[in-house]
């Protein structure tokens, strides 16, 4: 982005996001407006003021057989007639949605606008959900081998496990800190897939589940889920006048990766380094201002890796630093106290804009329950990964406007 | 000089010739096949054959197929960097249960395996896969 680009500042206002698991019986779009009306509604804003609408979904046409999905979104919560646009970018589709709606709110293109993201993968079942989600790797070089995204990150933690010499067993175990921090969470938030659920897990509970993808078990991974997300965004004067609590955008950085087999040491994924950089340089800050994280932990393995290449701790130390606790509620970071994708679900097309909700929620000092609350929490910072690493998108949120925190 | 298709970067494989692009401006070689050269981004390439031969980087078993290919579950899949310097992803000859961490820097020959089309698979009539044998 050019540097000397005058950007106004941006805020969210309301933010909506439904019950993620198994939803049978609501379809894309009955997911989807059931987020956007909450979004909206909690926006205090007339929605005749919404100028566009951006909505980030992934395999619609694999799963429901729906594609062409922004205008019907638009029209079906009473918008029809404005901008509708649908972004695609795999896992990170809604933040790629939520940092386009940013921009052109920013650059004065629009003053209101509302960002969501859907995705119905649960319902559609194991195996077509495992096909569908491949279609985001190399559908030629990759996915003729038969390559899926547990091998993706199994194949990532065995390059971890060689490239430090942490020999693979231990680092399984540790692998497995992550699973059981973000269930132990997941299992408190009532809007997780797994609420109630896989509490209390340990090491051996991680290591003995179904092998998916060798070194990765079922408890590495994070699940298949249908849900949805929404939020409100406008110009932070605007934002002022409708809440009490306007959630301020500081920087969003988006970067772009070709296969795994071009990118070869994806134990540094050069664009999260790229991604992370831009939007840190935006928002004037660095990663030790950063007080909660929402991060890409679609496998135990993934949270690792993010948790490095964002700057929260040394290329080869992640692994150390979730299994000495460092990145729990009252770490040094806290990192996915909403469970994450392993612990809340992974409805792919809403994951990005509910990281944001989950940022939103804990600035606003109005994480339920309590105990999931960060303290103090001033600075977040979110990170959602499509594909083998081709989309990363990190977007910073702050309590207060740019310059001003 | 035209881009090497993936079709005819495949047909060769699966007559056991690894092809690749070799860069005029750098000498070094893209595979599989690009529009640029992968190392400096030139697009002045010539197509050239491989060294069928390279080291395993990193593996997985896949135990859970994506739907069309749950029949050749399980499979072994791994990374292999080639002796020309491009990595590939591609299946390894080896039964699922015989891997292990020790295959990591195990030596291979790389030749084509053909396999049965999948619906959305871009090539309609085969799908040709590198295949890996331990040398
Ligand atoms: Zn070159």
């Amino acid at each position: 982005m050019k540097r000397d680009l005058k950007l106004r500042d941006v805020a969210v206002l309301g933010v909506g996001h439904t019950k993620f698991g198994r939803s049978p019986e609501k379809s894309l779009m009955d997911l989807f407006g059931e987020a956007a009306l909450e979004a909206i509604r909690a926006s205090n804003i007339e929605k005749e003021r919404i100028e566009a609408v951006f909505v980030g979904q992934h395999v619609g046409e694999l799963t429901d057989g729906v594609s062409n999905f922004a205008p019907f979104a638009a029209a079906e919560i009473g918008l029809a007639g404005v901008p509708a646009v649908r972004t695609e970018g795999a896992c990170a589709s809604s933040s790629v949605a939520f940092r386009e709606a940013y921009l052109l709110v920013a650059t004065g293109v629009y003053d209101v606008v509302l960002v969501g993201g859907v995705e119905r993968l649960l319902s559609a079942g194991t195996a077509l959900g495992t096909r569908a989600l491949a279609t985001s790797a190399d559908g030629v070089y990759e996915f003729n081998a038969g390559l899926t995204f547990p091998g993706i990150f199994a194949m990532a933690a065995i390059l971890y496990s060689q490239k430090y010499g942490i020999p693979l067993d231990e680092l399984r175990e540790k692998m497995a800190h992550v699973s059981i921090k973000n269930h132990k969470y997941g299992a408190l938030n009532p809007k997780a897939q797994f609420y109630k659920k896989y509490g209390d897990l340990k090491v051996e509970d991680v290591l003995n589940s179904r092998m998916i993808a060798y070194p990765l078990t079922l408890l590495d991974c994070c699940p298949m889920t249908d849900g949805a997300a929404a939020v409100v965004l406008a110009e932070a004067s605007i934002a002022e006048k409708h809440v009490d609590k306007p959630i301020y955008v500081l920087g969003a950085g988006l970067s772009s990766a070709g296969g795994i087999y071009r990118q070869r040491d994806v134990t540094v994924p050069m664009s999260r380094v790229r991604s992370c950089k831009m939007a840190f340089e935006q928002a004037g800050l660095t990663p030790e201002d950063v007080d909660v994280v929402e991060l890409h932990d679609c496998f135990t393995i993934a949270e690792i890796i993010a948790s490095e290449a964002m700057g929260f701790f040394e290329f080869g130390e992640g692994a150390d630093a979730v299994a000495e606790g460092k990145t729990k509620i009252g770490g040094k970071v806290a990192i996915n106290p909403s469970g994450g994708l392993i612990g809340k679900g992974h409805p792919v097309g809403a994951t990005g804009v509910s990281q944001i909700y989950a940022i939103v929620k804990q600035l606003r000092n109005e994480m339920e329950p309590r105990e999931l609350q960060v303290h103090n929490a001033k600075i977040g910072m979110t990170d959602t990964l499509g594909g083998d690493f081709g989309t990363i998108c990190n977007i910073i949120l702050s309590t207060e406007r740019r310059g001003e925190a | 000089m035209g881009k090497l298709t993936f079709k005819a970067y495949f047909d060769a494989l699966r007559e056991g010739k690894l092809l690749g692009l070799k860069c005029k401006a750098c000498g070094k070689v893209t595979c599989p096949p690009m529009s640029v050269c992968q190392e400096c981004g030139a697009d002045e390439l010539e197509v050239v054959e491989m060294k069928n031969s390279g080291v395993i980087k990193t593996f997985t078993v896949i135990h859970v197929a994506p739907a069309g290919l749950e029949n050749e579950a399980p499979y072994v899949v791994c990374e292999v960097e080639t002796d020309d310097g491009p990595w590939l992803v591609g299946r390894l000859d080896i039964k699922p249960e015989e891997a292990s961490i020790e295959l990591v820097g195990r030596r291979v020959t790389i030749t084509g395996q053909e396999l049965p089309p999948e619906r959305h698979y871009p090539d309609k009539e085969r799908r040709v896969v590198p295949l890996f044998k331990l040398s």
